[in-house]
């Protein structure tokens, strides 16, 4: 019998075979039935019918950047909650005031990006 | 009383007698893979179904009704026509991160479909961090997304996959917050761990206020994760043709939409299960006779039940509220539902510590 935790894994591997296996079959079934033709029109972007100018692969908004950063920042910290989260009736009150100086930082964090405005769309 | 656990030991059990081990593990691995397969195809196509119905009904329309009884066909016949349809290769894609894209969309959908207990013992990924490994591997989808919009080449696509991505990733906050009080409710991130503390009474109605906000929270940001309803700007079809996936065709497109439809349910299946018991029967304490004959229904018709009622909820949201602008999206995210679900989140835990609850 073996350990719990390679049962799972072995599991999760499988599923995630599965999902693999789907597009790979779906895809290889597909380009089997389907009709193929050639045109050079047809490898174009599909924008709006004349030919597409300059570089689609550009720079774009630096706010969707910033989005980026912040929630960077909060998942991280959402992290480190959950275990604290899980024993949180066996530490009762002191472990309260223990989250609580984290807690606090976080908020600040939120506040400090907010004061910056950072969270304002420009 | 049904205890699914006991079929797949016996199963095992009678494998192990004509073969060894590895074999049996193999072929249970493999019987694992077909039957996630064919439930996530099935699903998948009656969730297209659904949807047109229920489209069609707020619209005072009929919605599919040619192919087979009542439409039922439809969604194969869709299927099918997907399939015979031309994959087109592209001029100026990046080739390698266009093909790599659907991939991942399915992966993830996947994997966090395979974590969603069905039943008692009705579940194939059970880890002991069961949550924690659903919000992970439901995030692998934003890459996807991202990498579709990028390496298409058109501007549609990249402005519809920049949406979509800083949608997804704001919004997934809100879900990881609304998940964390309830993990703290629960004691436990085991999936199997949080669906046994609800026997007697399902979250929603024991965890006191917190938990009715930390619904209201999850749905919302739910739904923009699935990029549904009034948040649906990433495909938005008036200004983006279709967004992230414009440039998919036949098949590979198929799989976008695919994910999209199981995302649905996952995230009405994850809603079920924190909040309304997953598989648990409606326990009313000291009515036993109801108890009892609620316990007869099996559990698979309670949480598939459950999922279908939510995603009728979602499904709903998008008849009755206009598109966001993205700023207005954001702002929502970030200035009231994150201050909203940190303060829920203390309100939470001041619950439990002082046993205000009942």
């Amino acid at each position: 019998m073996v350990s719990l935790a390679i049962q799972t894994s072995t599991l999760a591997v499988t599923a995630a075979l599965t999902g693999v296996a789907l597009v790979a079959a779906g895809l290889w079934i597909a380009r089997l039935i389907s009709p193929r033709s050639f045109n050079p029109q047809k490898g174009e972007a599909y924008e709006c019918g004349i030919p597409t100018r300059g570089v689609s692969m550009s720079q774009f908004k630096v706010g969707y950047y910033l989005y980026a950063i912040l929630f960077l920042m909060f998942d991280v910290e959402t992290v480190f909650l959950f275990p604290w989260a899980v024993k949180v009736r066996d530490l009762g009150a002191d472990g309260l005031t223990a989250i609580a100086v984290f807690f606090t930082i976080l908020v600040l964090g939120l506040v400090y990006a907010w004061r910056k405005g950072a969270l304002a769309w420009k | 009383m049904y205890d699914f656990s006991q079929v797949t030991s016996w199963i095992h059990e009678l494998l192990l007698t004509i073969m060894p081990e590895w074999l049996a593990v193999t072929i249970e691995c493999v019987a694992i893979g077909l039957i996630l397969l064919t439930v996530y195809a099935l699903l998948a196509l009656f969730y297209i179904y659904f949807e047109r119905k229920v489209c069609a009904a707020f619209q005072c329309r009929l919605g599919p009704n040619r192919v087979g009884p009542f439409g039922l066909l439809q969604s194969f016949a869709d299927m099918f026509k997907m399939l015979i349809k031309e994959i087109i290769r592209l001029k100026n894609t990046d080739r390698f991160l266009f093909a790599l894209a659907p991939y991942l969309v399915i992966l993830a959908s996947m994997l966090s479909f395979a974590v969603l207990p069905w039943g008692e013992g009705m579940q194939i990924i059970d880890f002991n961090i069961g949550i924690f490994f659903l919000i992970a591997v439901s995030s692998i989808g934003v890459l996807g997304i991202l990498l579709a919009g990028w390496s298409s080449n058109n501007k549609f696509t990249l402005i519809g996959a920049l949406r979509s991505g800083a949608q997804m990733v704001s919004y997934e906050l809100s879900i990881g917050l609304s998940v964390l009080t309830m993990v703290a409710f629960a004691g436990t991130m085991s999936v199997t761990g949080i669906v046994e503390a609800q026997a007697n009474m399902w979250f929603i109605f024991s965890g006191h206020i917190p938990a009715v906000i930390a619904f209201v929270i999850y749905l919302i940001a739910g739904t923009a994760e699935t990029n549904r309803g009034p948040f649906d700007l990433p495909e938005a079809e008036s200004e983006l043709t279709a967004g992230y996936h414009t440039e998919y065709s036949g098949l590979h497109f198929g799989y976008f939409y695919l994910a999209e439809y199981l995302n649905l349910f996952i995230v009405s299946g994850v809603a079920a299960l924190l909040f309304f018991g997953g598989w648990q029967p409606l326990h009313i304490p000291g009515w036993e006779s109801f108890n009892n004959v609620m316990a007869y229904i099996p559990p698979t018709v309670w949480f598939v039940g459950k999922a279908i009622a939510l995603s009728f909820i979602i499904i709903w949201f998008k008849w009755t509220f206009p598109r966001l602008r993205i700023d207005q999206l954001l702002n929502l995210e970030w200035k009231y539902l994150l201050p909203i679900n940190l303060f829920n989140l203390v309100l939470m835990v001041i619950v439990i510590v002082y046993q205000l609850h009942f």
